[in-house]
């Protein structure tokens, strides 16, 4: 059995919680705790503390509305539970309906980014010029600025993308070093495949 | 087997493996965006089917395939072909396994973020403009102003400005009879004169008089010009008085033409 709400008349942070509740409620993208404290005219500790009032009131299993911190912020979305009852009411959001050639993509500017798209297909093997238009107009990543060299332009994945993803940060991501085979694996089994052919 | 008429279902093509190639040599598909593996991929189910292997169209295929690979590489790395050509077989084989190793962490982290998306399939959240509070924050308060001040300015600012003067820019044609009398009098007292010293100090506009002044007395008979090269002095006589023999001015005209 659950507790009754806590958000108890007399905690001093109840006053900042319910501020910091509203503002949550009214943006539209995750709020680091510099800007909530800025908005909300209060000291970033007591922002972080309030915070975890919230959050303990907006959680899983005991609201519609789920506070969490992503993309570099914090922000409220709707909990698993409602999941069904948002898809009836929206379509199934443009970010989720990626191609395999599109998620390629999306991990190297994921991991390389600022990049290009020539950097792109240097390491797919394949233009890389309609899958990075499909990922710019689904938001999912950005210009950033153009190559020092040959001033093509780069790309970086947007806070959006962090937030499609359930990722607090690009840090979320694992590291490379732990993906697929390494070179030298690569190369055993080229050499391997080399002996086979003269043998 | 007709290697030829290989179906083919890639995300640039669909049809059959001669409609690409032709499309291709026609420049109507840009061959960066086929999946080259995807029709290797192709070909060996379609092999697989097969109870016996076709040798024929092995060959055909490998002729093929390698033939759009090699248009492939160009086209996508026309500056690095020459730079791989030089490699030594060894340092291209490194550099293949590092390419290759590469591409295969980057299939996996494009993997990792599929599982991830859908495990978080159910996120739902608001989408909207940027917050614009911000920018209000940065915007420095006016001071307190006097209203009747700000009227001032404002009343300076309705006022009509002063209309511009053109007056200047008025022309004023002197009479070309002036410069007639003047023409004729300085003939009087010599049988010939130079045109530009004449009206060396006068405006451009009285010296446009002055010139029509010199073609109505051409006209009249009272005078003759010439001239001995285009923009060459403009010498004016009385009528009747040669300027300079034929031969003399012949050999001006040559000089100056040198």
């Amino acid at each position: 059995m659950e507790p009754p709400l806590r958000l108890i008349a007399g905690n001093p942070l109840d006053q900042l919680a319910r501020t910091l509740e509203a503002l949550l409620v009214v943006a539209s993208a995750p709020l680091p705790v510099e800007e909530l404290a800025g908005a909300a005219d209060d000291d970033p500790e007591r922002v972080e503390a309030a915070l975890g009032l919230v959050g303990e009131r907006y959680r899983e299993g005991r609201s519609g509305v789920v506070r969490e911190h992503v993309a570099g912020g914090w922000a409220f979305r709707a909990s698993r539970e409602a999941a069904d009852a948002c898809a009836h009411l929206f379509e199934r959001p443009a970010q989720r309906n990626l191609s395999a050639a599109a998620m390629e993509t999306l991990a190297i500017v994921a991991y390389l980014g600022p990049c290009s798209r020539p950097d792109i297909a240097r390491i797919r093997g394949v233009a890389a010029d309609s899958a990075v238009a499909g990922l710019v107009e689904r938001g999912l990543i950005a210009e950033a600025g153009r190559d020092d060299g040959a001033g093509a332009i780069r790309y970086r994945t947007t806070p959006l993308f962090e937030r499609v993803f359930g990722l607090e940060s690009l840090s979320q991501l694992p590291r490379l070093d732990d993906l697929g085979a390494g070179t030298d694996e690569i190369r055993e089994r080229l050499d391997a495949v080399a002996e086979k052919r003269t043998a | 087997m007709i290697v030829r008429e290989l179906d083919l279902d890639l995300d640039a093509f669909e049809g059959p493996f001669d409609l690409l190639l032709t499309l291709v040599l026609k420049d109507e598909l840009d061959l960066r965006e086929v999946d080259v593996a995807g029709i290797v991929l192709a070909f060996l189910e379609r092999l697989a089917e097969r109870e016996e292997l076709d040798l024929e169209a092995c060959g055909e295929f490998l002729v093929l395939i390698a033939a759009l690979l090699e248009l492939k590489a160009r086209g996508l790395f026309p500056e690095e072909a020459a730079e791989l050509a030089e490699l030594e077989p060894e340092a291209a084989a490194e550099e293949l396994a590092r390419r290759l190793a590469e591409y295969r962490r980057m299939k996996e982290a494009a993997a990792w973020l599929r599982e991830r998306l859908q495990s978080e399939g159910e996120r739902f959240f608001r989408l909207g403009p940027a917050l614009s509070y911000g920018v209000w924050n940065d915007v420095t308060p006016l001071a307190p102003q006097d209203p009747e001040r700000l009227a001032q300015v404002i009343r300076l600012l309705a006022v009509e400005p002063p209309e511009v003067s053109l007056a200047h820019m008025a022309l004023r044609f002197p009479p070309v009879g002036q410069f007639l009398e003047r023409f004729r009098a300085v003939l009087r007292r010599r049988t010939r004169f130079d045109f530009d010293g004449e009206v060396g100090g006068l405006a451009r506009i009285e010296q446009a008089v002055a010139f029509l002044a010199l073609l109505e007395l051409r006209r009249s008979g009272e005078i003759t010009i010439d001239q001995a090269a285009p923009f060459a002095p403009i010498r004016v006589a009385r009528a009747g008085e040669e300027i300079m023999n034929r031969d003399e001015r012949t050999v001006a005209w040559n000089l100056r033409s040198a």
